[in-house]
């Protein structure tokens, strides 16, 4: 993952709403309409929530007639997770070696 | 178990890391004051680090190198910008390029080290701040290098095994 896709993923993952939307769609999918139910807000405001979602490459939209189903890319959200999470093992080694060098008194 | 908690916040890109240390203040201390010390925990032992300057000041530089398994070089440095010996340390932490030469210095990610005694113990606080998280991957990339790829088989990451 390069700069710009990592900073979109961030980015739209900033916004309450929007996680609540990935939240949702991870469970299942969803369509927009039914995802615009949840919201107290418009129709076309949470279209832009998953439009800003889309751009990040965090969800999929599908049509299936008249409706537009969301999925979740799993494996974007699970790199985006997974960086931070790497951060994190980065600082567990670090004190880990720092623990042992104090042993060694 | 020394991590005692950690906290990772998306939004505000800071990871916030909580250890306890069977020693005083004064010991934890200087595992960050000394560079010898330095060298043998900030780099994994793939990659260890060598820091070819450490000074350890207010608005004092620090220049590393950590070297991989094939001889290759990822050269970093540190910016000391509030010092409180032997309790409280933030500095600045970017990238060089091959000359030693910071390529980051107006971007650097942000670290606050914060030492408390409990007993015969020391609690250590570390909270670092991203600007991006574009910064916060290189980072990763640097401090893991070949690390990196078999974490990320490991973990199975925030989301776990929903919904598939």
């Amino acid at each position: 993952m390069t700069g710009e896709p990592a900073d979109r993923i961030f980015h739209a993952l900033a916004d309450a709403t929007r996680r609540d939307i990935v939240a949702r769609v991870i469970r299942h999918a969803e369509s927009v309409s039914a995802l615009a139910r949840h919201y107290p807000m418009s129709f076309a405001a949470v279209q832009k929530h998953v439009a800003v979602l889309e751009r990040a490459s965090l969800v999929t939209k599908e049509r299936r007639g008249r409706e537009q189903i969301v999925h979740a890319d799993m494996t974007v959200l699970r790199r985006a997770a997974r960086l931070l999470e790497a951060y994190e093992e980065i600082w567990r080694e670090r004190v880990a070696r720092i623990d042992q060098l104090i042993a060694e008194d | 178990m020394p991590v005692t908690s950690i906290q990772k916040d998306v939004e505000a890109l800071t990871l916030t890391f909580v250890a306890e240390f069977d020693a005083g203040v004064e010991r934890v201390w200087q595992v960050w004051a000394d560079a010898r010390q330095l060298e043998r925990w900030w780099g994994p032992p793939t990659w260890p680090a060598t820091f070819e300057q450490h000074d350890f000041v207010v608005g004092g530089w620090s220049h590393y190198y950590m070297t991989g398994p094939e001889g290759e070089k990822a050269r970093g440095w540190w910016r000391i910008t509030a010092l409180d010996a032997p309790h409280r340390l933030e500095f600045d932490d970017g990238f060089s390029d091959e000359h030693g030469n910071p390529i980051d210095a107006d971007r650097p990610t942000h670290a606050v080290a914060t030492l408390t005694a409990d007993g015969a113990r020391t609690r250590l606080t570390l909270v670092t701040r991203f600007v991006d998280a574009d910064q916060l991957e290189r980072m990763v990339n640097m401090g893991m290098e070949e690390g990196l790829r078999e974490a990320l088989g490991q973990i199975d990451g925030l989301l776990g095994d929903t919904g598939r």
